[in-house]
């Protein structure tokens, strides 16, 4: 079932910047959907629009088969926002940010109050409840916006960056309570600059530059057209000639360090085999950089 | 189903926090300044005056006082809080929501009428301790204040659609209700105007709202209360109107 059709989505703002050129995707439920492209590319523009912050220039959006024109009000109660910026009142306390949000949606105050309490205790924020937000950790304020987006129980959860600037420990443990709610139905749109996030995360995969979309597929379907990939093998002993892989590309990093690149008809096996001839053991074997984060940046170089 | 009234008394309640959570800066001056203006242009000034219009300065000048009070803090109530949300951006808690426009548009005329009709009360338990207070006509009196209040909040709204800076939610404030207020025959009757300038009064919209507010205390006015209650109700309307048009279509609010 698809959640979210975009037909032929334009913005063009009034200082003449076009953002969109008129993009389609399609959205399905239960999807963990990412959104990627560089800074500029039209991925905020296209959030904003689906949030109603950003009126567009022309085409159409279906949620869940309701043509966001005519139904935007039943479609704004499907919907939880994370925005990239901090948007809510400092003076306020998060568990009054949340029941506000929750009154906003038209939830009364004593359900607000239960589901408030609920997720700031699974985003493990519940000791900050009554005090002023201003005081929160970048962190703590990122896990507030997440609370506030489900509290009325959406059935589409959009995020814009939710986890920049938040640690490494922090974000998996973000990461682990979104493919919770992700398990149990929910279908969530992600925009995100760290793409091991989106290959973490996300089943599928759209990457809109220059405001069109040049690739919308599955995950592993992207992956699969990766043609090189860097991998990196450390070796048991010290390398004092550098192997002659044929029409592999090797480089020598470390004593016992090189970087081989393969192309898709070489198998990791193929490349120890080989290395194995030549009395090479490895001992550890990395990719260099990502996989997506590899064809991110040949889609939108090529772009 | 959503519910339109939670939506509504979510926000208001809001509105009340926020002026009951700074009350110095919201309750506490209006209430300072007015006990001065009483002190000294009723008590000490107004002694030596005597009557006007047949009643004593300071029992003329109570209506006025008031009344600039509410329409000040209605409107600075709005003004203030709309664009405090958008320069904060939780206007976007808002946007996003499924609140319709004429709830967020209610919600926060319901926060600035909290506010001016709140200080309108309190300026006025204030009066008591200069003049006795006598009522002419209360239905006049109450109908003109909640007309007032909400005519303000409506202008706060406005100022703050526009608002891009904070610069700009002091201008009018500063340079259009005060001067307007002050030439709105609150501390003067136009009769005592030259014919020139009492003409150019009936061009300013506050002197309607301070006689007729007036005329409810003390059953005297300047011009004709039934043209003064048509023109206070006919702003409000367009006013309204203009206001709902302008957040519905997003206008200072959304790109």
């Amino acid at each position: 079932m698809v959640a979210v059709e975009i037909r032929n989505l334009k913005k063009t703002y009034s200082n003449g910047v076009v953002a969109l050129k008129g993009i389609d995707l399609d959205i399905y439920k239960g999807d963990f959907y990412a959104l990627l492209g560089p800074n500029g590319a039209g991925k905020s523009t296209t959030i904003g629009i689906l949030s109603s912050l950003i009126t567009p220039t022309d085409g159409s959006i279906k949620v869940f088969g309701l043509d966001y024109k005519t139904h935007s009000q039943e479609i704004k109660q499907k919907l939880g926002i994370v925005p990239q910026e901090f948007n809510f009142n400092i003076f306020e306390t998060p568990l009054q940010i949340i029941c506000n949000q929750a009154g906003f949606y038209g939830i009364d105050m004593k359900t607000a109050k239960k589901r408030a309490l609920k997720l700031l205790k699974d985003l493990e924020i519940y000791d900050k409840k009554d005090f002023s937000s201003r005081s929160m950790s970048g962190g703590q304020k990122r896990r507030l916006m997440i609370a506030r987006a489900l509290v009325n129980n959406p059935e589409i959860l959009i995020l814009d960056e939710p986890t920049a600037g938040v640690d490494i420990s922090l974000r998996r443990q973000m990461w682990q309570f979104l493919e919770t709610w992700n398990k149990n139905g929910l279908t969530i749109i992600l925009t995100t600059h760290y793409l091991e996030e989106a290959e973490y995360l996300c089943n599928r995969i759209a990457i809109i530059d220059k405001g069109d979309v040049i690739t919308n597929t599955k995950k592993e379907d992207l992956l699969n057209t990766l043609k090189l990939e860097t991998l990196i093998c450390t070796t048991k002993d010290s390398i004092t000639k550098l192997p002659d892989l044929g029409d592999l590309k090797v480089v020598q990093k470390d004593h016992n360090i090189i970087e081989v690149t393969i192309n898709s008809d070489v198998s990791v096996e193929e490349l120890l085999s080989r290395l194995k001839t030549q009395n090479i053991e490895v001992y550890r074997l990395s990719n260099k950089s990502n996989r997506l984060e590899e064809l991110f940046v040949n889609l939108v170089e090529n772009n | 189903m959503y519910n339109n009234y939670i939506g509504f008394l979510t926000l208001l309640r809001r509105e009340i926090v926020r002026i009951m959570r700074i009350w110095p800066q919201t309750l506490l001056p209006p209430i300072i300044t007015m006990s001065l203006y009483f002190m000294i242009f009723g008590s000490f000034i107004g002694s030596k005056i005597g009557e006007v219009q047949g009643v004593s300065y300071m029992s003329f000048i109570m209506p006025g006082l008031i009344m600039m009070s509410v329409l000040t803090n209605s409107y600075l109530n709005v003004v203030s809080s709309l664009f405090g949300s958008k320069f904060q951006k939780n206007i976007e808690e808002m946007i996003i929501s499924p609140l319709p426009t004429l709830t967020i548009l209610f919600g926060f005329l319901a926060g600035g009428m909290f506010r001016g009709l709140t200080i309108g009360f309190l300026v006025t338990i204030v009066s008591l301790f200069f003049t006795n207070i006598q009522i002419y006509n209360i239905f006049i009196v109450i109908l003109v204040v909640v007309l007032t209040s909400l005519l303000f909040a409506i202008g706060g709204i406005l100022n703050a659609l526009y608002a891009k800076t904070f610069d700009d939610i002091s201008i009018i404030p500063t340079f259009v209700i005060t001067p307007l207020t002050y030439l709105g025959g609150v501390f003067y009757s136009i009769d005592s105007l030259p014919v020139f300038w009492q003409k150019v009064s009936l061009f300013n919209p506050i002197l309607y709202i301070i006689n007729t507010f007036r005329y409810g205390f003390i059953g005297i006015t300047d011009i004709n209360i039934f043209k003064a209650i048509i023109i206070i109700v006919l702003s409000t309307i367009a006013l309204f109107s203009l206001a709902y048009y302008l957040i519905a279509k997003g206008v200072g609010l959304k790109e």
